[in-house]
């Protein structure tokens, strides 16, 4: 549109957008947060995380999580560059991450199950497995729009002016994503 | 058992306990204060609707009255708002909800709700409530009163019957068994939400001797609107007699009365 | 947020075909009027289900006439309906009257075709995520009619959902996944609103020169975005308590009609009241605040003249969404929660009537040394004024804990909000609805069948509203499927007739105006661009907009409300305009 208009706060939409999104993401997550501190301070006993959660399993994901959001970054960094090769390296760094964390994680939920242990069971595995289920949908969500930005960089999407700003709000959004675990792990692992 | 009809008309129920004439005086100045100020709109609005109607040859003016008299109407609000906080709502607040009457002193009470009854146990002459179980609950046994339990021997447990005495406080634990349902009778200005998985406290002083309505007010499902109970406020020598008679037969009699079910 | 285009995308190729043009539009013009039918229909569903209940409520456990025979065995054996079926009907009432109709109505109809022109902007800032959002709204929308018909019912434990009893009862399954469809259909609107209006005004138009319309809008949607997430958190937990079986509302030994249900507990029913009314109470001012800016448009148009404090009312406005956040236990005053918390809660919600009382007195104070022209919209947006004054007077016993004891879950709460969302929103959309049509469709609606349906639709809504104060204040409880089933309700059962027939008047009362509406949408009076002669830029340009809105960017110079200027020949400069001629 030849039409830009002229009162605007200088940010660009998609990075404004993404922000606001996060920003509801950020009263979701707070949300299940707060349930977790009510329903734990009344509960009369609560599981001692490391007791009956694999810590070793999730520090290795956590781990996993924090060098994607490393790639991720050097990513948008090669599209700056143009540096297409770098990109499509970095990109697919970032991928076979993402698809190791939830490999590790289904391991971790396959190990539960066959001892038994369902969202039903108490209200511990209840939290357990809600908020990292819904952490796991947010990471799918992660893995196709990274993808698409991928496959979308291989053909012509590379030339696109929005290519670079993109591959920026597709880092927002994944640090996020690692940020919320970085609180999960704590949360239910270790406290 | 329609003894309670004669308490209803198109305003507030008749008074029949301490905290009636607390919340009514609320309501009333409230509702006074509300008419007022929507009165005193009312007419400056029509006034410059009349005034200010569109005529041929008279412009609008762009000037506008003062901030002052806009701050106006929010001062009288705010104040008239503080007032009430400070000197009525605070205070009936933490009488009725906040500092509740000594055990030792109150007629005791266990409410249990259920769809859709209400359960009403009473401690008995030992003055206290018997162990109860979940697992034991049957229909005989709505409670699930612990039978073992000596302090539950001569526990009293009747549906939607409320017998109270008069003029001494009433401390009841109200609970439910299912879902969350609401202890209202109208003629005490008196309700509280009986949720399960928590025994909230409900306190107040029958002052009138009569027939009452407990009513349930919160949404509970198919037979909420059917859901309901008898109050019977005695003098407290009837509440004796009443309470002497109901508890003391042996439990096979007990059992076999008659549950009143809706 | 797949949509991060940088400014408004205008995809020629999509808009060719007729499914480009009016089903997958991306023109927040469509858009609108996709939500402006979908959202009126709604209404008047909702408004249906409601005349069933009204029967019942009158005529408890009689045949409903007309459309009792159709309704299958199940819901209405004999024509009489069953105690679950009028639970669904209330449930289902206020759920679709707030997330289906007014909302829609509110922000996706008015909002969406509005707010762009009135700063200037070609287009919504991502064009295809608005579309998005109309295509969540109406699966979920759908979602929510269907539930009738699926195994299972509709859901029956009230709009606010209250475990256990939701957790239980057939049904809420359904609810609970069309919520998840509303939810993420506001929160696509609202970031688009919020991005539009911050940078996507034309030159000229700061943030002190957009209407107090835009400036509710924003604030509309920074509530939506912020309230709404934490419903979504707590419908999947309870989603989760109902499919998964696990217990995050549901405490421990329950026993359901003698037997013990099956949940390992641990859980906390408040938890979720709590969280409900984090999102509902900001919910309230999602459906009053763009009714509000409404009636200031029209009320800057026909007094002609500028708005008065137009900076305290958008303060006011900004004051209120804030405190919004912080005032949702009043609605648990009773609930069993610590009680020392509902004196807090008792003082928030004591300030924040003070920011209302400010708008109502400036749009009063507003009416002061205008030259009052006593249009269509203009009726509808005058008695805004006063109606809305009951409805939130009515909101102080109720803020206050110890009143509340008394009033609480009765009539009196219907009442009160009635008559903030029906006397005031309602009446204020259909305001906005008289004001903006020619700029819709380039026609105007008959002033003669507008003035019957103005005086008809608020003689029925006080008549349909009225008596639920008395009937509150004698103690009648809400959601009671048979009134007469209690002693203390019977001296005020003849309310409930006259609240009844009230209400099938006004439904009748809307004939006049769905005739008047869709007749002028063909054969209507043409009509300027401006036949209002507003200032503000929706109407500079034509009606309705071609694609793309203005054929050249506009310029703003001045405020929004340049009305008799001492000096001007006519009495109103646009705000496009550079010099008063
Ligand atoms: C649009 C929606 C809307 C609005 C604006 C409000 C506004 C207010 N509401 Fe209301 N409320 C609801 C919708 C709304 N409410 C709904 C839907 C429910 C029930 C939900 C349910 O349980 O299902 C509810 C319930 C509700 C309760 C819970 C009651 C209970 O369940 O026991 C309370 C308690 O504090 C309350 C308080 C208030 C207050 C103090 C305001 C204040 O903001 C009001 C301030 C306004 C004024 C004080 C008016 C001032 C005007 C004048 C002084 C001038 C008069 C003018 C002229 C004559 C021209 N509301
Ligand atoms: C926005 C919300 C909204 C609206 C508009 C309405 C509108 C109406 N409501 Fe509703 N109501 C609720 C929200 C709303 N209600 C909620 C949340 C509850 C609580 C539910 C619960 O307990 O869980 C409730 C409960 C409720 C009850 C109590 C039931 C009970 O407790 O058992 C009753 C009883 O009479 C009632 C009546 C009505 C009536 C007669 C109307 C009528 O006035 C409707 C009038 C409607 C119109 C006039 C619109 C017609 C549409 C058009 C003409 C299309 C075009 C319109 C435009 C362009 C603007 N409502
Ligand atoms: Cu019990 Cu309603
Ligand atoms: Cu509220």
């Amino acid at each position: 549109m030849e039409h830009a208009p002229v009162e605007s706060t200088g940010i660009p939409n998609g990075k404004l957008g993404t922000w606001l999104f996060l920003a509801s993401e950020v009263m979701l997550f707070a949300t299940l947060f707060t349930s977790y501190i009510v329903l734990r301070v009344a509960a009369p006993s609560w599981p001692r995380g490391w007791d009956v959660l694999n810590v070793p399993l999730a520090t290795l994901n956590t781990f996993i999580l924090i060098t994607s959001s490393v790639t991720i970054v050097m990513a948008h960094a090669k599209v700056l560059e143009k540096d297409k090769a770098g990109f499509r390296r970095y990109m697919f760094f970032t991928l076979l991450l993402s698809f190791g964390f939830l490999i590790v994680k289904s391991f971790e939920y396959a190990s539960k199950f066959q001892h038994h242990h369902y969202p039903a069971t108490s209200i511990f595995y209840a939290i357990y497995f809600t908020t990292t289920g819904l952490h796991g949908i947010h990471v799918i969500g992660g893995i196709l729009f990274n993808a698409g930005l991928m496959i979308w960089g291989a053909g012509d999407g590379w030339e696109d002016p929005l290519f670079a700003g993109r591959v920026e709000y597709a880092g927002l959004y994944w640090h996020f994503v690692d940020i919320v675990w970085i609180f999960l792990f704590p949360a239910l692992y270790l406290l | 058992m329609n003894g309670a009809s004669g308490n209803y008309g198109m305003g507030l129920p008749i008074q029949a306990s301490d905290a009636a004439p607390h919340i009514d005086l609320g309501l009333r100045v409230i509702h006074f204060a509300m008419f007022a100020i929507f009165i005193l709109w009312s007419i400056f609005f029509v006034y410059l609707l009349l005034k200010y109607r569109k005529r041929a040859g008279v412009a609008a003016q762009r000037e506008h009255m003062g901030l002052f008299w806009s701050l106006l109407p929010d001062a009288i609000v705010l104040g008239f708002e503080i007032l009430l906080i400070f000197f009525y709502a605070i205070p009936g607040w933490t009488r009725f909800k906040m500092d509740a009457p000594k055990p030792e002193d109150s007629t005791q009470i266990e409410i249990v709700a259920q769809q859709f009854n209400w359960n009403i146990r009473y401690p008995g002459p030992d003055g206290k409530f018997g162990r109860t179980d979940p697992k034991l609950i049957d229909f005989a046994n709505p409670l699930g009163i612990d039978p073992t339990d000596p302090a539950s021997k001569d526990d009293y447990v009747s549906v939607n019957q409320l017998h109270l005495p008069m003029g001494k406080p009433v401390l009841i634990r109200l609970s439910s068994m299912d879902v969350i349902h609401s202890f209202f009778i109208p003629e005490f200005r008196v309700k509280q939400d009986a949720v399960p998985g928590m025994r909230v406290p409900v306190w107040f002083t029958p002052t009138r001797e009569g027939q009452y309505e407990i009513t349930c007010a919160q949404l509970c499902g198919v037979g909420h609107a059917i859901m309901r109970g008898d109050v019977s406020v005695h003098t407290p020598e009837d509440f004796q007699k009443w309470l002497a008679e109901a508890s003391a037969p042996p439990a096979e009699a007990r059992a076999a009365a008659p549950i009143e079910q809706w | 947020m797949k949509d991060h285009s940088e400014h408004g995308e205008h995809n020629g190729a999509h808009q060719d075909d007729f499914v480009g043009k009016y089903i997958f539009s991306v023109d927040h013009k469509v858009i609108g009027l996709q939500y402006l039918f979908t959202s009126m229909f709604f209404l008047l569903f909702g408004f249906t289900l409601v005349l069933l209940m009204r029967w019942q409520l009158a005529y408890p456990g009689t045949r409903i006439p007309l459309i009792g025979s159709l309704l299958p065995l199940s819901l209405a054996p004999g024509g009489v309906m069953l105690p679950s079926f009028y639970n669904s009907l209330g449930a289902m009432h206020g759920t679709i009257m707030v997330f289906l109709g007014i909302v829609p109505l509110g922000v996706g109809a008015f909002g969406n075709y509005v707010l762009p022109l009135q700063i200037g902007a070609p287009d919504m800032a991502f064009p295809r995520m608005n579309m998005m959002s109309y295509w969540s709204y109406l699966p979920g929308g759908c979602l929510m009619l269907l539930s009738f018909f699926l195994p299972g019912g509709a859901a029956q434990s009230g709009w606010t959902s209250y475990p256990p009893l939701s957790v239980i009862n057939p049904g809420q399954t359904t609810w609970l996944i069309a919520m998840v469809f509303l939810i993420t259909s506001s929160l696509l609107g609202s970031i688009n609103f919020i991005v539009t209006t911050l940078n996507m005004r034309a030159q000229g138009m700061t943030l002190w020169r957009m209407p107090v319309f835009v400036w509710a809008q924003f604030v509309t949607a920074i509530l939506l975005l912020l309230a709404f997430p934490p419903l979504e958190a707590a419908s999947i937990l309870q989603l989760m308590d109902r499919v998964a079986g696990t217990s995050f509302y549901i405490p421990a030994n329950l026993v359901v009609g003698g037997k013990l249900l099956d949940h390992t507990g641990g859980g906390q029913p408040l938890l979720w009241q709590h969280l409900f009314w984090f999102l509902a109470h900001p919910e309230v001012y999602v459906l009053i605040l763009p009714a509000m800016g409404i009636v200031a448009e029209i009320i800057a148009n026909n007094t002609r003249k500028p708005l008065f404090g137009y900076k305290e009312i958008v303060g006011a406005m900004i004051f209120l969404g804030g405190m919004s956040f912080v005032v949702w236990a009043h609605h648990m005053f009773l609930s069993g929660m610590t009680p020392a918390l509902s004196n807090f809660f008792l003082v928030t919600t004591m300030i924040i009537s003070v920011p209302s009382v400010a708008l109502l007195t400036c749009l009063v104070f507003s009416l002061h040394g205008g030259s009052i022209r006593f249009t269509v919209p203009m009726l509808f947006a005058l008695a805004f004024l006063p109606m809305f004054g009951i409805g939130g007077l009515t909101g102080l016993p109720l803020g206050m804990p110890v009143t509340d004891i008394y009033l609480h879950d009765t009539y009196y709460v219907i009442g009160h909000f009635h008559y903030v969302v029906v006397t005031g929103t309602i009446i204020a959309l259909m305001g906005g609805t008289y004001f903006w049509f020619p700029k819709w469709f380039g026609r105007r609606m008959s002033e003669g069948w507008g003035k019957f349906h103005f005086w008809t639709t608020l003689l029925c809504m006080n008549g349909v509203f009225m008596p639920m104060f008395i009937m509150g204040m004698a103690g009648a409880s809400r959601r009671l499927y048979d009134p007469t089933a209690q002693l203390h309700n019977l001296t005020t059962q003849p309310m409930n007739v006259v609240s009844t027939i009230s209400a099938i008047l006004l439904m009748t009362a809307q004939i006049p105006f769905l005739v008047n509406f869709f007749y002028s949408i063909f054969h209507g009076e043409k009509c300027d661009s401006n036949p209002w002669h507003v200032t503000t830029l929706d109407w500079a340009c034509p009606s309705p907009p071609p694609h793309g809105n203005f054929a050249k960017p506009p310029r703003v110079y001045r405020g929004p409300y340049e009305y008799s200027l001492p000096g001007a020949k006519a009495d109103w400069i646009p705000q496009d305009v550079k010099e008063a001629a």
